[in-house]
């Protein structure tokens, strides 16, 4: 069936059956990557998402679920439209050296920049809450949590 | 991975004989460009679309333009001032494409900012790890340690060039003119010109002999010691790409259904129901499944759920994970290969006032990389090209040319950006290549996505072996350790792969390393291994034997010191009287730490110290243990030595990641087998750390001139350890099997 899309601001028709993953309309039909595919059962975080601003594991998300809302992908936050908080995550992700082998960090980044949007000064068991969804196989929680913090701190 | 066998040695030497025997400098150089040119050319075969070319450039950004400045294998310089840094190792987080940048930008002057890091083409000849011999590939901490003058001496030696250059065009002698980030000068005519514009005029002249090169001396250095940024960048926008993000036209992507136990096969398969959906193209039978070819991974995964088929389980494997323990239980009280032996330990058990004797035992453990294993390939009449988060190039190299029957130089490998490793890429087998390459094999001219889901990915094997210790120690009357005696029993990983040359005398040394090197003075030391068999597929895990043996042997030096009345501390410092790195950074640790001082109700402190890779770790951990046994681990000191520190950011990253990647098996990671299958499947079974688990780390780094060791690996082994010692301190139980139940 034909399925109608809003991803980062623009409108998609892709054809697909309704119970397919987003995340595999996001990266098999838009071709867009920096979404992650990681266990498929929303166990690991890779695949987050914005849905109408909440964080979501697009891994376990019926596409048809996500017709007429608002996706928001990492590409959509890089864009040079992107929120004040969107920028200050990547900067303090950027100036905390967090990332090693970098593959969980778009959801990483989304699901901290959901956080922030909600709660500018989180403290650290809002950081846990948020954030224990996404796993990290390179351990740099530390990095994150600091980078977390430093981003809020920008802000507030 | 130090212990490559002859035969493969041999092998290998032949296969890149074919590929050319290029001696001269000049010829290299050509060669070079031609190689380097075939960076970008494969990637472009295929592209989609415009634009998709620099995003699938391994760092995301564009390479050196204009004829390139190649005066060897590592440096390219553009027209465009851009220097491109050529990496041989695979980044997979641990930051080589950083480190091994570093090196070159030390000794070349250049600015940090004109550097690029851009993935080496796959050529066992001149992008060999020089401790594997003639053979390219990542692992065993060695990136740094193997590269530390070849890379000085090319950023050294493209300097030396540029500054003749610079000296042909002003008239000067060479010695006027100065190199700083990135421009040449001369202070007497105010002159000045970057890089770039010499780049042309430095490719005319003569590579300078080795000899007549000049390293800095540390005082010298301006990046070696520093913490520049991470070279691997695109990792906080998504542009970044990995095997998972290539897109090339016409690819299809596969799915495979593997068997339900490992030593089964197909007998027969029914796809008809698979088929029927229009976006699935084909169901092919390869030797180690059903594979489904679709459009899209959606549809080839529910078209794989659909398929019926029939296995052949006449030689599945059957044991459970207890069955396999109590099995090793009975082996390690009887006597095993010597891994070593001094002394007489015997004598020395029977005469000691006291034996304590403890017997250990780890699961088997998935390495669970965030990016589940998956492989492009692309096989045509003549050739096969491949895209993977590359680690062990040559022996991939050798595997696939023997399936497809090429030579191994038609066999074109891009090494992308890995998503995790920890050495699940590096397999002697090439387990998920191969079979990406047979599926490309039967869908030839099509470049196939092989995608294995996280289930595959946990399911599917090499993992870290299981193993059970038993340790005797003896104290005598005034509490001095006389005897140690230790029987490690587990499959051996080593065997069957090149890398065979590490097992002598029965001995695989990757299950003993660690325990046969234990540097404590103790009179009377035996350590012996017995190798099993399973038909369970094991290999290296970060940091491999340590991963076990510092469990075994810095909880039972513990259990010792405590038994003895001593301070853990104190008693290590003592045995480690002749081992002064040792007891550098145990000494570092315990001050950080505040060793000795109080701390809160139910809290408890553990130190460990470990040698691996010839780096040097020890860690104190804090943990916290409430009324219902609950524990949390609050604080880890860390204090590293690895001789000349390249990055330390890197470093700490590193050791605060090793931390994490080793407290997952100390508090809640296992593989199990129940009847030969495997019971966990994805990461609500198989749990690793997440971040309310992560302590608070700091670590500090002993500042060194010995030539520079990896740290990759050497942070896992000592965190469980100290853990279990901690909570030992607070509860006063010692705590034999992993992942530990207090």
């Amino acid at each position: 069936m034909s399925i109608t899309l809003n991803v980062n601001g623009a409108e998609h028709q892709v054809d697909t059956t309704p119970d397919t993953p987003l995340l595999w309309v996001i990266r098999d039909y838009l071709e867009m990557t920096g979404t992650k595919f990681g266990c498929g059962m929303a166990m690991c975080g890779a695949c987050t998402v914005h849905m109408d601003g909440q964080p979501i594991r697009s891994c376990s998300t019926p596409v048809q679920l996500a017709a007429g809302k608002k996706i928001t992908t990492i590409e959509g936050v890089s864009s040079s439209a992107a929120s004040p908080v969107s920028r200050a995550v990547q900067q303090a992700w950027d100036d905390g050296q967090v990332v090693q082998c970098g593959y969980c960090q778009s959801g990483q980044i989304m699901s901290a920049i959901a956080l922030l949007e909600k709660n500018p000064k989180p403290t650290d068991a809002d950081i846990d809450s948020a954030m224990s969804g996404n796993i990290c196989r390179c351990n740099t929680y530390q990095r994150i949590r600091g980078a977390i913090k430093e981003a809020s701190k920008q802000l507030v | 991975m130090r212990w490559i066998n002859n035969e493969t040695r041999a092998e290998l030497a032949r296969s890149f004989q074919e590929i050319d025997g290029l001696a001269s400098p000049q010829e290299s150089r050509r060669h070079f460009l031609k190689v380097i040119g075939g960076i970008g050319a494969g990637l472009t075969l295929a592209v989609s679309s415009p634009g998709t070319l620099a995003k699938m450039l391994p760092t995301g950004v564009t390479a050196a333009e204009g004829e390139a400045f190649a005066p060897n294998a590592f440096v390219r310089i553009g027209t465009d001032n851009r220097v491109a840094v050529v990496i041989k190792h695979v980044e997979m987080g641990q930051g080589t494409y950083t480190g091994l940048a570093t090196l070159v930008a030390e000794e070349l002057d250049a600015d940090w900012e004109q550097i690029d890091a851009v993935g080496a083409p796959a050529d066992g000849k001149r992008y060999n790890n020089l401790y594997w011999g003639p053979m390219q590939g990542t692992g065993g901490s060695s990136a740094i340690a193997n590269s530390y003058q070849q890379m000085r001496i090319a950023g050294a030696t493209a300097k030396a060039m540029l500054v003749a250059a610079a000296a042909q065009r002003w008239n000067l002698p060479t010695a006027e003119i100065s190199v700083n980030k990135g421009v040449l000068s001369h202070a007497g005519s105010g002159r000045k010109a970057t890089f770039g514009e010499l780049a042309e005029l430095a490719a005319t002249l003569p590579v300078p002999d080795e000899k007549s090169i000049r390293l800095k001396e540390p005082e010298e250095f301006t990046y070696i010691g520093t913490s520049m940024p991470r070279k691997d960048v695109g990792k906080t926008d998504g542009t970044a790409i990995y095997t998972q993000d290539v897109w090339l036209e016409g690819m299809l992507t596969a799915v495979v259904a593997h068997p339900p136990r490992f030593g089964t096969k197909v007998k027969s398969f029914d796809a008809k129901e698979a088929k029927a959906s229009n976006r699935v193209v084909d169901v092919i039978q390869i030797p180690t499944g059903i594979a489904v070819v679709a459009k899209d991974y959606w549809s080839a995964k529910v078209a794989r759920d659909k398929l019926n088929i029939e296995w052949d389980e006449s030689r599945a494997m059957d044991k459970s994970t207890d069955q396999i323990m109590a099995e090793y239980r009975e082996i390690s009280k009887k006597r095993g290969g010597v891994a070593h032996d001094h002394g007489s330990v015997g004598d020395a058990l029977d005469s000691a006032k006291t034996v304590i004797e403890a017997t250990y035992e780890f699961p088997y453990l998935a390495h669970a990389a965030m990016e589940p294993m998956n492989c492009v390939a692309l096989v045509n009449k003549d050739s096969c090209e491949i895209w993977n988060g590359e680690q062990f190039q040559s022996i991939d190299q050798m595997n696939i040319g023997k399936l497809l029957g090429l030579p191994v130089e038609k066999v074109k490998l891009n090494m992308l950006f890995a998503g995790g490793s920890f050495g699940r890429r590096a397999n002697p087998v090439s387990d998920y290549l191969v079979e990406a390459v047979h599926i490309a094999k039967a869908k030839m001219g099509t470049p196939i996505k092989l995608v294995w889901s996280r289930e595959d990915d946990m399911q599917a094997g090499y993992f870290r072996p299981a193993y059970v210790h038993r340790v005797r120690g003896g104290l005598d009357a005034e509490g001095n350790i006389v005897g140690w005696e230790q029987h490690i029993v587990g499959q051996s990983i080593l065997t069957g792969t090149p890398f065979g040359q590490g097992i002598k005398n029965g001995v695989d040394h990757s299950s003993v390393e660690g325990a046969s090197t234990l540097p404590y003075a103790i009179p009377n030391l035996r350590v012996e291994v017995t190798s099993t068999e399973e038909q369970v597929p094991v290999l290296w895990w970060r940091s491999v034997g340590h991963t076990h043996t510092a469990y075994s042997t810095e909880t039972f030096i513990d259990e010792l010191a405590v038994k003895a009345g001593q301070d853990p501390v104190d008693l290590r410092m003592k045995l480690l009287a002749d081992h002064p790195r040792w007891q550098g950074v145990l000494k570092l640790a315990a001050d950080k730490a505040g060793w000795g001082k109080a701390l809160p109700k139910g809290w408890g402190r553990g130190v460990a110290v470990h040698e691996s890779f010839n780096s040097y770790v020890a860690q104190v951990a804090e943990v916290s243990v409430a009324d219902d046994g609950k524990f949390k681990v609050e604080r880890v000191v860390c204090a590293v030595d690895c001789g000349v520190p390249i990055n330390p950011d890197v470093i700490r990253a590193q050791m605060e990641g090793g931390i994490g990647f080793g407290l997952a098996p100390a508090l809640v990671s296992a593989i199990t087998l129940k009847d030969g299958k495997v019971v966990e499947s994805n990461f609500h079974n198989y749990q690793v750390l997440r971040i309310n688990q992560m302590p608070e780390v700091e670590v500090h780094i002993v500042p060194s001139a010995a030539p520079p060791t990896g740290v990759g690996e050497p942070g896992v082994p000592p965190i469980a350890p100290a853990v279990a010692n901690a909570l030992a301190a607070v509860t006063g139980k010692r705590y034999y099997s992993l992942p530990i139940k207090v």
